[in-house]
């Protein structure tokens, strides 16, 4: 099983030379700390940064410098700044080559739930409908199962939707799936985990085609 | 000749009414109207609606405004931060419109540049699109969002000079420009404030024609949210 350093682990493999990435809060966050060697990605935060640096040390905080989580982060090499308009227009116009972001829920068809619970939680969508909207690319990074215990993969997602039929990998903490049309499609199994466990532990159609491999990280 | 100068926060807002809608730069706590805020906390004006990315901390930021139960209604896309807002929320004391981050910005810029609405597809299928035109181009939904209409905007910029022309440092440029496009009266305060001239014209972010109020700030505190640092090994 993973903990949420490995599923990061995992995604950061996703990411390819040249890609401009938008990396969600919480556990998305983290794939910026396992970038492959020799290859070059640029982060976007949609607060207004292309090419987000690491945390500053403690002498080079600055207050106008926060990342959309609004930590304090650094520029980088080829670091652009602007606005929140055009912010989201480099990411609806198609320019953003993956996200990754975290869920509550996601379903077969590629449905993502993560904005809202009703009664309870009153947080917003933040970009993540903009993102969701437009993004070519959609890695959801999540825990397989909420504190309960049940799946939040699921056959329909129960929670206020954020976009439909969008999300198109997702790694959790038991393997990595795709979303195909049949439904969540294994491809590796975590260290020491059983198909027949990851199919336990998954509401929605899990796709099992032939032997599944265990994941190298 | 131009007479967009104010001395301080207190005449920059004296004409802002019971019930205005006002729109409030930055993202989190970075780049917002400190010294607007503050003078708004001491005008006791009621009632209002603000349009903002977020809605500050509990004791920062416009959580000051919601404390003093000034705000009616907020136009937001992520207010997670503020255990005020989410209690006045869910008791019904305080309206709340939540709406996707671009579709915000996007909607600020349609005011400025003069469009009555923009095709978003941020939304579809979701509960922000339930009541909304929806209107299918090249195979794909998009969602009609109508322009803002808002009596004031209030940004904050780095630099600004006498015509009112604004620079913005870094990601505390954020929501400022576009609302700055996007009030029917625009007040600006600025860390520095400098004769028109000194700006290098090449290097202006908003054009003085979009701003009707400038003053140099005083006191910034410029909070911040999550302080995050590495060690240096």
């Amino acid at each position: 099983m993973l903990d949420k350093f490995g599923i990061a682990k995992r995604i950061a493999k996703e990411l390819k030379d040249g890609y401009y990435v938008n990396l969600g809060i919480g556990i998305p966050t983290l794939v910026a700390n396992y970038v492959p060697d020799g290859i070059e990605v640029v982060l976007q935060s949609e607060n207004g940064l292309l090419g987000i640096g690491p945390f500053p040390f403690a002498d080079e905080v600055d207050p106008d410098l926060i990342n959309a989580g609004k930590q304090t982060v650094t520029t980088t090499i080829g670091s652009s700044f602007f606005d929140s308009a055009l912010s989201f227009g480099m990411i609806r116009s198609g320019r953003v080559d993956l996200t990754v972001l975290g869920a509550m829920e996601v379903a077969e068809n590629g449905d993502i739930a993560n904005w809202k619970i009703p009664g309870k939680m009153v947080k917003g969508m933040g970009g993540a409908m903009d993102l969701v909207a437009a993004a070519k690319n959609i890695i959801v990074a999540m825990q397989h199962v909420d504190k309960k215990g049940n799946s939040k993969l699921l056959k329909r997602c129960s929670l206020p939707i954020t976009g439909l039929g969008c999300v198109k990998k997702v790694v959790t903490e038991l393997g990595v799936f795709d979303i195909v049309p049949e439904g969540f499609q294994l491809l590796e199994r975590a260290p020491g985990i059983t198909v027949e466990y990851i199919r336990e532990k998954t509401e929605g159609h899990l796709l099992v085609v032939g032997e599944i491999p265990e994941m190298v990280i | 000749m131009l007479n967009k100068l104010v001395a301080n926060a207190d005449e920059a807002v004296k004409d802002i009414r019971d019930g205005a809608t006002i729109m409030l730069g930055g993202f989190g706590l970075c780049g917002i109207p400190e010294n607007c805020i503050t003078a708004l906390v001491k005008s006791g004006v009621k009632n209002l609606t603000c349009i903002s990315n977020n809605a500050g901390v509990d004791d920062f930021g416009i959580g000051k405004m919601l404390q003093t139960r000034q705000v009616k209604k907020m136009v937001s896309s992520y207010v997670g931060e503020n255990a005020e807002f989410e209690r006045q929320l869910l008791s019904g004391e305080l309206e709340v419109e939540l709406i996707p981050q671009g579709t915000l910005a996007t909607r600020c810029l349609a005011t400025g540049y003069g469009m009555p609405a923009i095709f978003t597809p941020a939304g579809v299928g979701t509960e922000v699109a339930i009541g909304k035109e929806i209107r299918e181009f090249n195979g794909k939904q998009y969602l009609l969002e109508m322009a803002f209409d808002s009596d004031f905007a209030i940004v904050k910029a780095w630099k600004g000079d006498t015509h009112g022309n604004l620079i913005f440092r870094e990601t505390a440029r954020n929501f400022n420009p576009m609302m700055a496009m996007a009030g029917k009266i625009t007040i600006a305060e600025v860390e520095e404030l400098v004769p028109a001239g000194e700006l290098d014209p090449d290097c202006i972010h908003t054009p003085g024609i979009y701003v009707n109020r400038i003053f140099q700030g005083v006191n910034y505190e410029k909070r911040i949210e999550q302080v995050t640092t590495r060690l240096k090994s």
